[in-house]
């Protein structure tokens, strides 16, 4: 117990401090309403008490008035609960135009993290203050959930899906991450730091021992290693779609509908190339499942998002 | 069978009073339905409700100290923040065992099966339910559910949080899922069963002169839990067996591996265990009502406003289930959605609070056991539901979702709630169930100790919550500590709390004080006309209602119909 003690945890964004004004008000709120039931609890036991055995009650059949009184007000304090919540939810939920986008892979038990410049991290997640990231996970395995109390935010990490939890640090510092999600048998284990840093301090550290190659640049060996070319040339006649451009597009499929070419959609090419066959196309291409490792297959799209995109920077909005 | 005479449900009790309906042909010195037969075939083979409600109370008892015992070693765990105490793989079975047990095999049938079983037949003028032996089907498929998750246990666990989501459950976890979880699906039927046997009892077998607005509290409670029942549980049916084809068969529902949707097990999951909260304390809110207008010798404020919120809630309950999964991957639009009409359900409950309240103003109160657990309820439910507003707070749940913040939020409802109100129940009923008054002062001071235990054991986790701490933790970050050691310290309070009545109902039975049919002065057929304890049909002459619930005398001479301040209900 050598910490000292503190009723609320450090915030680190502004985020964060929204979540706190709407826990202050509702703090207020319980404290208001709870204080006024027990305080007429106590005060009727106490003035109605029954003094002699055949002391009789006032019959009080009820009252319309008050009972509107008493189903309005608590709806129209918990309506503005739910709308001022909403509006910081949306927040939470918005990406900024050119957020660092940061690719977080959870297994059991840990969290391993690559920047789009090609360093990696196990468990720690190194950030510059004041920049808006993005980080796009997914689990290999069970469903995890990337939570940084210091942030007031937390999103579900699943398999077979990406997610993405978008934020902004406001403070330098080094803060907890908690996996929310129960994982199995380390899951209070399956924590680490995430350290808020000056951007200097941040390139400086991008470039420090760990760094590689970029996701992308993992992710053109493997599109040839893979014989992905051999199809996906991007030539006319070539037996698969051509990639350049792809993401991000509109598809026209062979049963007639239309999706976006977003994560999951590519994702699920690779894996299930038979659910959605590109209009004008056969089936023909094989699986990857158990080929490619989910940071893998994150790789390849970080590949696929450079074809015929002279500006990689310009991509990376995807809404 | 036994060598109790059939029972005589099928007759409906409209015929107005004839003679004695009591078992023709039988000696009459058997008094009352503990006397009426004796050995264990006479229990184990009753149809009668009133027995099945002490079967009932026997293995609810049984499993609640079970799910203690289990909780008892997670908080000495807890007391630091290395996980010292027993391993991981233990710790996790711990928590489970303890979700598992409270809520499937304590929480669901407290209330309605103990004491819905042994009064809506009393209550409404019945000689029993509607359907006696389905009655006690239910209580053996019940137990039979029970017994199978327990066998779980002996045999090694389940490590899978109450909450079984997939894919862990259904491809990840070693342990025994599968027993723990067909023993969940197999009590779910005595749930059905139970809420299809009050629905029709209370359509069809009230008592002459007992019209839908002159019922207590507690059967309108009792009618809209049961519609969840029936409509809820047939969903988790289903969802187990879904998981348990995946996990068999690797048929893929919803391991994505195999093409499933980890996300749909949660929205299948918690469209029935949303609504299965309102099964716990639907039951209880209908006990508030019956303990506060009898120790306030007092008709319950806006009685109709407080018989239509259960139903209110019963059918909103249904739309909230979103509300579990707003970090889950659900569409925002749908987690606005699901906040809107969580803040919307908040309402109802607020109402009856109010309601409970203003039924104290001018009353003749006394503060007697029953009415001290009461009187705490309301203080506790206030709490469990005022920090409901914060999880209903879409931006507020996703920092304090599955943190301990949730965990004291249920537990303020579901301990503060529905255990208060089933111990304040067991009190006030205890004399008419067993014909003898427990050690009233020995239960106040339970009383007291259970409140002061609780608060000190479940507050403490609303701030390590808020601060981040997330729950299902074997071990935990140090500046986390000071308040564990609180809550740690807070349920050995609440444990002794509990063996407190324990013992002293025990020792009552044998030594209590002999009480006649209505020691507290109460209204209501139960009280009035029965006695204490009930012969095994109740009454003796099916009961002729005249009056309304709680028809208490009033302070007032001159003013003595009841319909001055507005008979809307009518």
């Amino acid at each position: 117990m050598t910490q000292e003690f503190k009723l609320l945890p450090q915030a680190a964004s502004e985020v964060a401090s929204s979540v706190d004004h709407i826990t202050l008000y509702l703090t207020v709120v319980s404290v208001f309403f709870t204080a006024l039931i027990s305080l007429l609890v106590i005060v009727f036991a106490t003035r109605y008490r029954r003094r002699h055995a055949d002391q009789r009650a006032e019959q009080i059949e009820g009252s319309l008035p008050l009972e509107i009184f008493w189903t309005v007000i608590p709806l129209a304090i918990a309506l503005f609960s739910f709308a001022w919540g909403a509006r910081v939810f949306f927040r939470m939920n918005s990406t900024p135009e050119g957020s660092l986008p940061i690719s977080v892979t959870g297994k059991q038990w840990m969290w391993k993290v690559q920047h789009p410049e090609g360093r990696r991290e196990i468990n720690d997640l190194h950030v510059p203050v004041g920049v808006p990231v993005e980080l796009t996970m997914i689990s290999e395995d069970v469903i995890h959930s990337f939570y940084v109390p210091a942030l007031r935010t937390k999103r579900d990490v699943l398999p077979g899906r990406y997610s993405k939890l978008a934020f902004v640090a406001n403070k330098v510092g080094v803060y907890d991450i908690f996996c929310a999600e129960y994982c199995g048998t380390k899951h209070s284990k399956m924590i680490g730091k995430l350290h808020v840093l000056e951007d200097s301090q941040y390139q400086a550290w991008l470039s420090g021992a760990g760094s590689g190659p970029a996701p992308r640049e993992d992710g053109a060996q493997l599109f040839a290693a893979l014989r992905c070319d051999t199809c996906h040339s991007g030539q006319d006649n070539s037996r698969g779609p051509s990639l350049a451009g792809l993401f991000g597009a509109d598809v026209p499929l062979a049963d007639g509908q239309v999706v976006k070419a977003d994560l999951d959609y590519l994702r699920e090419s690779i894996l299930k190339p038979a659910v959605k066959i590109v209009a004008g196309y056969q089936p023909l291409m094989p699986t990857y499942a158990g080929q490619v490792n989910e940071e893998q297959i994150g790789q390849l799209i970080a590949y696929m998002r450079t074809l015929g995109a002279p500006d990689p920077a310009s991509t990376e909005t995807t809404r | 069978m036994s060598s109790s005479s059939p029972p005589l449900a099928g007759v409906p009790p409209r015929a107005v009073p004839a003679g004695p309906p009591g078992p023709t042909g039988k000696p009459a010195i058997k008094d009352n339905y503990l006397n009426a037969d004796y050995g264990w075939k006479s229990w184990l083979f009753t149809v009668d409700h009133k027995r099945i409600a002490i079967l009932y109370l026997l293995s609810v008892t049984f499993f609640f100290f079970v799910g203690g015992a289990f909780a008892v070693l997670m908080r000495l765990e807890l007391a630091t923040p290395e996980g010292d105490l027993v391993q991981a793989e233990t710790y996790n079975k711990l928590f489970t065992m303890h979700g598992v047990m409270m809520v499937f095999f304590f929480l669901l049938p407290s209330v309605p099966a103990v004491l819905g079983n042994f009064l809506v037949p009393l209550m409404i003028g019945a000689k029993d339910l509607a359907f006696p032996r389905l009655n006690l089907l239910s209580w053996y498929i019940y137990t039979i559910g029970g017994l199978f998750s327990l066998f779980a246990v002996v045999s090694g666990g389940v490590d899978t949080g109450w909450t079984f989501y997939a894919p862990y459950s259904s491809t990840y976890s070693n342990t025994h899922v599968i027993a723990t979880a067909l023993g969940v699906f197999i009590s779910g039927f005595s749930s059905i069963l139970t809420g299809l046997n009050f629905l029709v009892t209370i359509h069809k077998m009230r008592a002459p002169g007992m019209t839908w607005f002159r019922l207590p509290l507690f059967i309108w409670a009792h009618y809209a839990t049961s519609i969840i029942m029936l409509l809820g549980t047939p969903v988790i049916a289903i969802t187990i067996v879904l998981l348990a084809l995946e996990r068999l068969f690797q048929i893929g529902f919803f391991d994505a591996k195999l093409g499933g949707d980890p996300v749909l097990f949660q929205h299948l999951f918690w469209f029935y265990s949303h609504p299965a909260v309102y099964i716990m304390i639907l039951p209880a809110m209908g006990v508030i009502s019956e303990i506060i207008a009898a120790f306030s010798k007092k008709r319950i404020f806006g009685y109709s406003f407080v018989a239509f919120s259960s139903l209110a809630i019963a059918i909103l309950g249904f739309l909230v289930w979103g509300h579990h999964m707003f970090v889950s991957g659900q569409s925002v639009y749908a987690g606005l959605i699901f906040s809107f009409l969580s803040m919307v359900v908040a309402v109802p409950s607020a109402v009856k609070t109010f309601n409970w309240t203003a039924t104290l103003f001018k009353g003749s109160i006394q503060l007697d056991t029953p009415m001290l657990y009461a009187l705490g309820f309301l203080g506790l439910f206030t709490i469990g539901g005022l920090t409901g507003l914060y999880l209903a707070t879409l931006a507020v749940d996703v920092h304090v979702h599955d943190t301990y913040f949730v965990v004291a939020h249920f537990h303020y409802v579901m301990v503060g709630g529905v255990v208060m109100a089933y111990l304040g129940g067991l009190h006030y009923w205890w004399p008419k169930m067993f014909g003898r008054m427990y050690p009233e002062f020995l239960a106040r001071i339970a009383a007291v100790v259970v409140f002061v235990g609780f608060n000190l054991t479940f507050f403490p986790q609303f701030l390590v919550g808020y601060q981040g701490m997330p729950r299902r933790y074997h071990e935990y970050v140090e500046e986390f500590q000071v308040l564990n050691v609180l809550s740690s310290a807070g349920a050995s309070i609440l444990g002794l709390g509990y063996l407190l009545p324990m013992i002293y109902l025990t020792w009552s039975l044998y030594y209590g004080r002999k009480v006649g049919p209505n020691p507290w002065g109460a209204k209501g057929l139960e009280w009035e006309q029965a006695g204490s304890p009930p012969t095994t049909f109740n009454f003796e002459r099916t009961p002729l209602v005249t009056e309304e619930a709680y028809a208490y005398p009033d302070a007032r001479p001159q003013i003595t119909a009841r319909a001055g301040h507005g008979g809307r209900h009518e």
